[in-house]
This record gives structure tokens, sequence and C-alpha cells, in this order.
């Protein structure tokens, strides 16, 4: 059942704070101290913070013989579970079940739950009283330690009603309000205790989202941009090495895919050689990432896709499974590897340098730096945005039923091109209209991404087969399985297929080719 | 959730007492508990500290205008609820028989329950009626305090005996000797004999302490004010012995008919 907690801060001496309050209780309570602990808090949330942005917050709280997880819901209340010793991080399904799981594991999903904050807090409560002696609310005086904080954060005092005594905890709370040293708390326990630790909440997004003005030079807009994406790679290469969830690494590689467009795609823009010098770095690591990202994809499905066997039985799957564990397992130590690796190093350090250089306004080495590194980046945006339509245009309207999977295959990779400038160049758009392309665009690009991770996948199947037939073990069950597997692929990407014709002509309407329009012009201007 | 029952037929047996210190022990093992004192004279409640009333009671919870759960008290122990008695439960009968399927009443009211609490426990006033009837087509095991003397067995046998007349899923019993007298030799001599004969009896037995009967006056279960008593020590091992029953079957909880719980533990079902 939640609790509604009712937090304070206390102000002044704690001692005498703590008497006052005791004192002022007494005039409708019995009061009696319930002792005090020592209790250490863990908050906990997903790298993308998606408790965070629900409202919601989670504590990992141990005191001496007791582990509690508690999660308070956007409301305010409190739902708390007593659970075993845990260590962090871990999935939501690997929490023990019930109430806290059921709420925090769809809003985490796939992602890990990690430690965002800590503290260790000297805590002493208080018993309030009924006529019968019974606890009808508890006060806990809590002073914290944050982890890494460098000042103290303030003394904190919250009321823990019972259970169907809300009426009495709202007493205790209006005798409490009249003490000149308890004000509400104006910020949770967490926000403090981030902001000790020299955090923000939401410090971490995979969003391009940088601050671009159309008369910006676009050699320094594309720099921005690039060191942006620089620093989602970077921040997700240890969670990526030390497999967290595999959502490090899908953002690492969506931000190396990006890296990757934008260097094709206008980098031309950057000053020198860098963008030619710098792409074969990027395209090592892209491929250094794909394999690992390529079984998590058939991990991630799996327990879906054996659902949805007809013939065979999911359990005829096993070997399969089994299989895509050790190759992982593998891919993951090869992976790391390559993310521990001088290159990798001296190629984040090295770039980082190169594009600060070239982000920077008062450089000299901008100065006298022709081609197009000081065109203004709303005409670069309205140059490579429209081209990278009319390409798309082009491919898509070639498309015809009897088309191979590689023209399909084609349509798609311009689809992620015009997809990835629209994201760049995204501050210089009317927001709405910028919303209205990219939505016609996705749409046509989850049709696109149907068909041809059906294709992929179909193939990968197919590969593993034979490697599973090689290795010698693969009894013939599984193999039929895999088949059926196969073919069920297949026929989603034949679906998919006989959808393009219908997203294509949505997202080449006139309404569409205004909304493209309007960027293109609004971005030079 | 798994619902367990202390139940028999007699008052006076120490029902209440195992209720009230087997749902404490279930709780500081972490489970989420609920204790509903099903008993008008409210003795669980009591012990408690809380107010013996349901606002509508026992009407309004049986008809629906009452959710339990709006009429559930925290207790002063972490993971552990009350839900109180009432004076009018005295008339429960009587709305439980005014109900559809009158006998289902109390399992349909703990259904919403099952996602908040782990562990119920049902303190039953004595008797056989319309309410202990549906105490036994809800719980997953009734814990029969027994008494050792000459007719405890008969009571026992009543019981079963009642429990196996059910269509369906019906409870597993398992019955412990409680308020245990050292001094008398008929005691003693139950205790040592009747074990050996019958395989829905628990191990532990309960004695009969005036540490026991102090819970009325500390108002608190015995193992927070007497932790390593041999009496706290008694009910610990009953708690262990009802907590490691295998679960199978039953209305959640069960042995086969005509077959104890310790048996169907002893076969690994």
């Amino acid at each position: 059942m939640p609790v509604q907690l009712r937090e304070f801060m206390i102000e002044g001496a704690r001692p005498a704070a703590w008497n006052g309050m005791a004192d002022a209780l007494r005039s409708r309570f019995g009061v009696a101290a319930a002792g005090s602990r020592t209790v250490r808090r863990v908050w906990l949330d997903t790298f993308d913070w998606r408790l965070h942005r629900t409202g919601s917050t989670l504590e990992y709280v141990s005191g001496p013989g007791t582990h509690e997880l508690a999660l308070v819901t956007p409301d305010g209340a409190r739902v708390a579970a007593t659970v075993p010793p845990m260590t962090w991080p871990r999935v939501a399904s690997a929490v023990p079940a019930g109430l806290v799981r059921d709420l925090i594991a769809p809003i985490a999903g796939i992602r890990a739950l990690l430690p965002v904050a800590a503290s260790a807090s000297s805590q002493r409560t208080l018993r309030v009283l009924d006529g019968e002696g019974k606890t009808v609310a508890r006060l806990i005086l809590d002073n914290a330690s944050v982890r890494g904080a460098a000042a103290a954060i303030p003394a904190r005092l919250t009321i823990t009603p019972v259970r169907g005594y809300d009426a009495e905890a709202g007493r205790v709370e209006r005798i409490l309000a009249t003490l000149p040293s308890v004000t509400a708390a104006s910020r949770s326990a967490f926000d403090m205790a981030l902001g000790a630790a020299g955090r923000r909440p939401g410090d971490y997004s995979s969003q391009v989202d940088v601050a671009l003005t159309p008369s910006m030079p676009a050699g320094m807009a594309l720099a921005t941009i690039l060191i942006r994406l620089l620093d989602i790679i970077e921040a997700n290469a240890d969670g990526t090495v030390r497999d967290i969830d595999t959502e490090f690494l899908h953002d690492l590689r969506i931000a190396v895919r990006r890296t990757r467009a934008a260097l094709k795609l206008a980098g031309d823009a950057l000053p020198g050689d860098l963008g030619p010098r710098y792409a074969p770095e990027f395209r090592w690591l892209g491929q250094l990432t794909t394999p690992l990202r390529d079984l998590d994809v058939h991990l991630l499905g799996f327990a879906e896709a054996a659902a949805n066997l007809v013939t065979a039985s999911p359990a005829d799957l096993a070997p399969l499974h089994e299989t895509l564990i050790r190759y992982r397992a593998a891919e993951r130590r090869r992976l790391a590897r390559g993310l521990r690796s001088a290159r990798f190093t001296s190629l984040a350090s090295q770039w980082r340098a190169a594009l600060e250089e070239s982000a920077a306004p008062s450089r000299r080495a901008m100065l006298g730096r022709g081609g197009r590194t000081q065109i203004p980046v709303g005409d670069l945006a309205a140059a490579r945005i429209g081209r990278a339509h009319r390409r798309l245009t082009r491919t898509g309207r070639a498309i015809t039923a009897a088309s191979p999977e590689e023209d399909l295959h084609l349509v798609r990779k311009r689809g992620k091109e015009l997809r990835y400038l629209l994201e760049f160049f995204a501050a210089l758009h009317d927001p709405v209209t910028h919303r209205g392309a990219v939505r016609e665009l996705k749409q046509l690009q989850d049709c696109l991404g149907e068909i041809q991770d059906g294709h992929v996948q179909r193939e990968a199947i197919r590969s593993l087969a034979a490697r599973m037939v090689a290795e010698g073990v693969t009894p013939a069950p599984a193999l039929l399985a895999m088949g059926e597997l196969a073919a069920q692929l297949d026929a989603a990407a034949s679906e998919a297929r006989d959808d393009f014709g219908k997203r294509f002509a949505q997202f080449t309407s006139d309404r569409n080719a205004r909304r493209i329009a309007s960027l293109t012009k609004a971005a030079a201007a | 959730m798994k619902i367990y029952a202390t139940y028999n037929v007699k008052g006076g047996v120490g029902k209440t007492s195992a209720a009230v210190n087997l749902a404490y022990l279930a709780s500081r093992d972490g489970h989420a508990t609920l204790l509903w004192d099903l008993d008008p004279q409210a003795a669980a409640t009591f012990l408690f500290r809380v107010r013996p009333r349901v606002k509508g009671g026992g009407r309004a919870l049986v008809r629906g205008a009452r959710p339990l759960d709006e009429a559930i008290k925290g207790t002063d122990f972490a993971n552990l609820d009350l839900l109180p008695a009432d004076f009018t439960y005295r008339r429960m009968d009587l709305l439980l028989d005014a109900a559809k399927k009158p006998t289902r009443q109390i399992a349909r009211l703990l259904a919403p329950l099952a996602r908040e609490y782990d562990t119920v426990f049902l303190d039953c006033p004595p008797s056989i009626s319309l309410v202990s009837e549906n105490v036994l087509h809800t719980a997953d095991l009734l814990v029969v305090p027994l008494i050792p003397t000459t007719l405890c067995i008969r009571t026992l046998d009543q019981i079963t005996g009642f429990v196996d007349s059910f269509d369906g899923p019906r409870p597993a019993i398992l019955a412990f000797f409680s308020m245990v007298d050292s001094r008398k030799r008929l005691h003693r001599d139950i205790v040592e004999r009747l074990p050996g004969e019958r395989k829905d009896l628990a191990t532990a037995v309960v004695p009969a302490l005036s540490l026991v009967e102090q819970m009325a006056v500390r108002r608190a279960p015995l193992p927070v004010y007497a932790p390593r008593s041999k009496a706290a020590l008694c009910y610990r091992e009953l708690w262990r012995e009802i907590s490691t029953l295998p679960a199978a079957g039953g209305n959640h909880l069960s042995a086969p008919a005509g077959e104890s719980v310790a048996a169907a533990a002893h076969s690994g079902r």
C-alpha cells in the first residue's frame, strides 16, 4: 500500500529542534523515541533517466539487517518492499517480484537500474502514539552525507503515516508546521543528493539537441554536432564494456553511425582534411560494434519469435539460444578489447581536440580557411537536406514489385541520411514542421527497416544454422525450428514490402513536400 | 498470497496468540502480511492496540460498500497490517448468508489483496458457523491449536471430517499442541504419544507459560518483548514448519483429501 510522505527541512541546532518537535507533539500525542541507526541509501535510475522522466524516484535503503527497495511515485506516494541484499546495476526483471517491480519494470524496460547517487545517514526515529499507545505516525530525522559531495546537505524530517491513520499524521504535520525551525522541503532528498554530488537529473540523453543558429559558420556548427556525438560515444563506452545493458551499445552505435553520416554528408564543411582523415576510423568503430549488436537484436526478440512458432515448439530453439549466448560472450570480449584499445582512446582524444579547435569561434585557425567552413550553417543545412530528400525520392520512385532487396536497402540508406540531417539541424527548424517531416519519414523508415531487418535476420539465421551444423551438435528439431523462424522473418519482410508503396506515397505527398520545402527555406533564412 | 487460518471449534486454546505471533514472524521474514481479526471479541485487535472498529461494520465489507483495503490499519511493525475486528462481526453469519455463494465471500473479499500481501492470517472465532466455513474454503492451511486433552483428538477429527466433506479444493490441516502444561501427566503423555500416531501434528509444541499470557498486558507479539524466551522459540519453530510446507493443490496449498500436510511434505508433493 503506498504511503504518502510529508517532508520537511530542519534548520538550526539539531538536538534542540528534535526536542522542540517532541515537546510540541506532546500536547496531542504520546511520543516515544524509537532509536537511531545508520542507513545507506542508493538512488537508482536507468542511464537515460527513465524513472526521473516519469517523475518517479527509486531508492535502495540498507539499515542494520534490513534492505528495502522503495519507489516514490509522481504523486508522492511511497511503495516499499523488503528485499534481500542486492548489488547494482541490475535490470528490473532481476528485482524480487512484487508491487515495486511491477511498477518499475514497464518504465525501465530493458535498461538496467544504476546507482545515480548514494548517501550514508544517521537516522533518529520518533514514534507518535495515540491514547492506546499505538503508533500512528513516525518522524524520521535524517542527517545525510552524500557520496562525492563537498558540502553537507540540510537535515531532513519525514513524517511517515501509518496505514489507516492519515488524519493523525495530518494533525502531526499541522503541529510541526507551526515550529519556526521546521520548513516544508522544497526539493526531494534525491534532488538534493544529486545536486550535492554535482549531478543533474537527465544529464544524459542520446539526442543530438545542439544549439545552432542559421548564421553560425558551417564548420563551427558541424564541429559542435560532432562533439555532441562524441560525448554520447564516450558516455556509453564504459557501460558497453561492462555490458550493463544492451542499450549502451545501441546508443554508442547510433552515435557512431550519425558521426559517419555527418562526415559523409557534410564533412566538407570541416576544416582541412578532417572528414576524409577520420572517416576510416569511424568505419572501423562501426564495424567493431556490428556483430554484438546483431546478436543482441536476435536475443532481444528471441522470446517473442519463439512464442510465434506454429509448427515447431519454442523449446526446439534452445540450441539456437545457447549458441547465440555463446557467440555473444565471444563478441562482447572482442568489442571490449576494441573499446579499451589505444586505437579507440586516441581516436576519441584526437577527434575531440580537432573538433574543439574547429568549434572555437575565435580561433585563428578557422580564419582564412576557405571552402564551406565559413558559409552559414542555415545554407548548408538547406542544401544538404534538399539534396538528401531529392535522392531519397528518386531512389524510392525507382522501386517496383520486381526490384531486388538491394534497391530497397539503398532507399533505406537514403532515408537514414535524410533523417540524420534533419536531426543534426533540428535547432534551425520550425518545431511543428520539423516534427511533421520526421514523423512521415519515420513511418517510411519503419517500413523499410522491417523489410531489411527481416532479410538480414533471415540470412543471419541461415548462416547461424550453417555454423551450428559445422560445429556438429545441432539436433534436427532445432534446425527445423530455425527454418520456420527464417520463413516467418521472410513473411514479415514481404508483408512490410507490400506496405512500401503506401508509405512512400504518404512520404512524397504534396503536404510533406511542402514541409520539406519549408524546412529548407527556413534553414537558409 | 498464502492464506493461513488459526482455527478450532473450541475457544481459549491459543488461536489468537498463534495468529498474532505467527503473523509477526511472517512479517519479520519479509513477507507482506495481513492479519484479519474475524473474532468479534477483538483480542488480536486489542493486542495490536488498534480500535476494534470498521467503518460501516461487517455489513459494509461483505456488501462491498467499503473495500477491505480501506479498513486496513498498519501495526507498529514493518510489513504487518491488521484488518480489525468489529463488534458487528457477531452477526457476520447473517450477512454472509444474505450474499450469493455465502461460503465463498471471505475468499472473494481477499482476492484483490493478492497483489499487496504475500501472507494472510485469519484469526477465526471458535465454533462451526458460516464464518468458519468461509475460512475453511479460503485458507490454504488450517493451523489448529490443540490443548493436549483426551477430547482434543476428537475435535481435530471433527475438523478434518468437516473439511473432507467439502467438494473441490480444501485446505490442508496442521495441528499443534498449545498451552502444554508439563506439570500435568496427561499433557505429557499425549504430547509424547500422539505424534507417533498422526501425521497432521507439528513438531513444535507451545507451552503454557505466563510469558504468553503477558501478550495481553504488553499488547505486543511475544517475540517482540521476549525474543529469546522458550515460548518465542516454539512459535518460531512452528512458523518454520508452516512456512516450509510445500505449496501444492488445495485452495492454494494443501494435501489431498484425507492426507496430512506433513505427509504431503514428506512425499515431496
